[in-house]
């Protein structure tokens, strides 16, 4: 008995010793950690713009811990809920607080995404973006708050990141990703999320995440329908294994071309935050070889099984060549025919003698010509704002509808009988579709029409600073 | 034989907007099977009403078209060679990409 009151005394001792063994070595760390921090952060300042970190970020510290389970009081507090979970608890949270994800748009899906990310308690939370924040992006990009428009979208959701949970690194990165920063960015984190909003995007992030062997959790949502999954996530499949030829530009729909009801994305950015805490914390199953289709209208959810890993695949195949070397070189745009920003694009079809600005037909209604204006938009847009006395026949039916441009022009003839009378003008939203108009017009033996150049746009820009753009 | 056909992703604006139709798919001409590649051919005729080429590349689906039979990827069992039974489900989706 009194040997083993002997043993207890002296494991209670060894485990003293060690203790205060280790709580001497941790502090030696955090000394260290912070002195990297500042090397790493003065060194590199130099080549950076803007002062947005650009470089090798130090791995997440654990100084703070001063609880056995690595937590910090404060960290108990504060993620109490999430420790509260049986099936979460201590050990997902203190997984999730060595993590590091990078969030590729501040969007409509990474607006929620980022903000439950930050609050979560995710180590180090990346952001990169190069667009500003816009009026027309408030009614989903809930990050930003109005006294950011015209601000750049990063600065903005990184301030509200930080005002959630200032215990956190963000890292902002005020860029447009291309292939020659990808891989230098995204090698950075464990887990990227694509939250952009094109095809072009959507490849390089899915190409980048396999080169360097990180899970993608991949979001996308327009008009009233969502779809999510994971990539490249523990042998399942990419991007390219789903989809190895691009879709034609015309089956890319753009939101502010077809519209996106606020929530569509918000709800999609909030599970791509999910899934990217699931895999972060390492709980639960993650979307892998399955995609979730969500459409808000019916108010259905449908989670379908996909393929796995195609053995073929360009990027992810097994007899693949594709490496970090060839990533860099490739050509998305190309690839994909579409470009890497969301900017409209501005088509020039017909001769400069069949097209007029917005300022010069202005000209002709203020010296009364007689002329017809066929507004070519769809019904739905034409009802937000158009000209007045145009005619609103949309592109898509402008075929059947063609007595009415004809019987509309003998109208406006000044003189019974007069064959070279009223003028023949068309617009649209942007001056794409009015020039679409009026080639199959010419073709259709009215040589009279003309273009309008940047059509509505061209009109508040240059004539009408009141006339409301959307 | 009886099958629900569903689109989505922007694909029921080749369908005049309707998502889901319910259909009666007669069997080809002497054969005892309905396959996806028979199917295809007969949404073309029946249901496809403009842009044709927005749904059809050849003898399949256009690049970006997801085709689920029962929300099961039809690479799974077997794309266009996927024969079909009464009641399935079968659905074409459009991939998205905007946010």
């Amino acid at each position: 008995m009194e040997s083993n009151g002997d043993d207890v005394a002296r494991i209670l001792r060894d485990i003293e010793a060690l203790k205060d063994t280790k709580a001497r070595i941790e502090h030696r760390i955090s000394v260290l950690e912070a002195q990297l921090q500042e090397t790493v952060s003065l060194a590199p300042r130099k080549q950076q713009n803007d002062g947005v970190c650009n470089v090798s970020c130090p791995p997440i510290s654990a100084a703070d811990a001063n609880l056995a389970n690595g937590l910090s009081s404060d960290s108990v507090y504060r993620y109490s809920r999430h420790l509260l979970l049986p099936s979460f608890g201590v050990q997902a949270q203190s997984n999730l607080l060595k993590s590091s994800i990078l969030v590729v748009g501040a969007g409509g899906l990474g607006s929620p995404a980022l903000l439950y990310l930050a609050a979560c308690g995710v180590g180090r939370l990346g952001i990169v973006d190069h667009d500003v924040v816009e009026l027309n992006n408030m009614h989903r990009q809930v990050i930003h708050t109005e006294a950011y428009i015209g601000q750049p979208k990063v600065k903005s959701a990184a301030a509200a990141c930080r005002s959630i949970n200032s215990t956190i690194q963000i890292v902002e990165h005020r860029e447009a990703l291309r292939t020659s920063n990808a891989l230098e960015i995204l090698s950075q984190y464990d887990i990227v999320i694509d939250a952009t909003d094109n095809a072009p995007s959507r490849y390089m992030i899915s190409d980048c995440c396999v080169v360097l062997g990180k899970p993608l959790v991949s979001g996308a949502a327009l008009g009233l329908e969502g779809q999510l999954t994971v990539y490249n996530y523990k042998g399942g499949p990419c991007y390219r294994c789903l989809f190895p030829t691009p879709p034609p530009t015309t089956a890319c729909q753009r939101c502010s071309d077809s519209g996106v009801l606020g929530v569509v994305p918000g709800i999609i950015g909030c599970l791509q935050a999910l899934e990217a805490i699931k895999i972060a914390a390492a709980v639960g199953e993650p979307l892998s070889g399955r995609m979730l289709l969500f459409d808000a209208l019916s108010a259905r959810i449908r989670i379908v099984k996909i393929r796995g890993r195609s053995l073929q695949c360009e990027v992810c195949g097994d007899n693949t060549t594709f490496n970090q070397e060839h990533f860099r070189d490739f050509n998305y745009e190309k690839f994909t025919q579409s470009p890497l920003s969301t900017s409209p694009p501005k088509l020039n079809l017909i001769a400069a003698e069949s097209r007029i600005t917005s300022k010069e037909y202005k000209e002709r209604i203020v010296n009364g010509e007689a002329h017809v204006l066929v507004d070519v938009r769809p019904e739905h847009h034409y009802e937000i704002v158009s000209i007045p006395k145009s005619l609103n026949i949309p592109l898509a039916s402008l075929e059947a509808r063609l007595p009415e441009i004809s019987s509309a022009l003998k109208e406006k003839q000044p003189h019974e009988g007069v064959e070279s009378g009223a003028n023949l003008y068309v617009i649209c939203r942007r001056g794409n579709d009015s020039q679409r108009a009026v080639q199959y017009l010419h073709k259709m033996g009215f040589n009279i029409a003309k273009d309008i150049v940047g059509g509505l746009e061209s009109w508040a820009h240059d004539v009408d600073p009141n006339f409301p753009m959307y | 034989m009886q099958l629900t056909l569903e689109f989505g992703g922007g694909l029921e604006l080749l369908c005049q907007s309707v998502k889901i139709h319910n259909v009666n798919v007669d069997l080809p001409k002497g054969a005892e099977k309905l396959t996806m590649k028979d199917l295809l051919s007969w949404v073309s005729t029946n249901l496809i009403k403009e842009r044709p080429e927005m749904f059809m590349k050849g003898e399949s689906v256009r690049p970006g078209v997801l085709v689920l039979v029962n929300d099961c990827d039809w690479e799974l069992s077997g794309q266009l060679d996927t024969t079909l039974e009464e009641k399935d489900v079968v659905v074409f989706i459009s991939t998205l990409h905007g946010g």
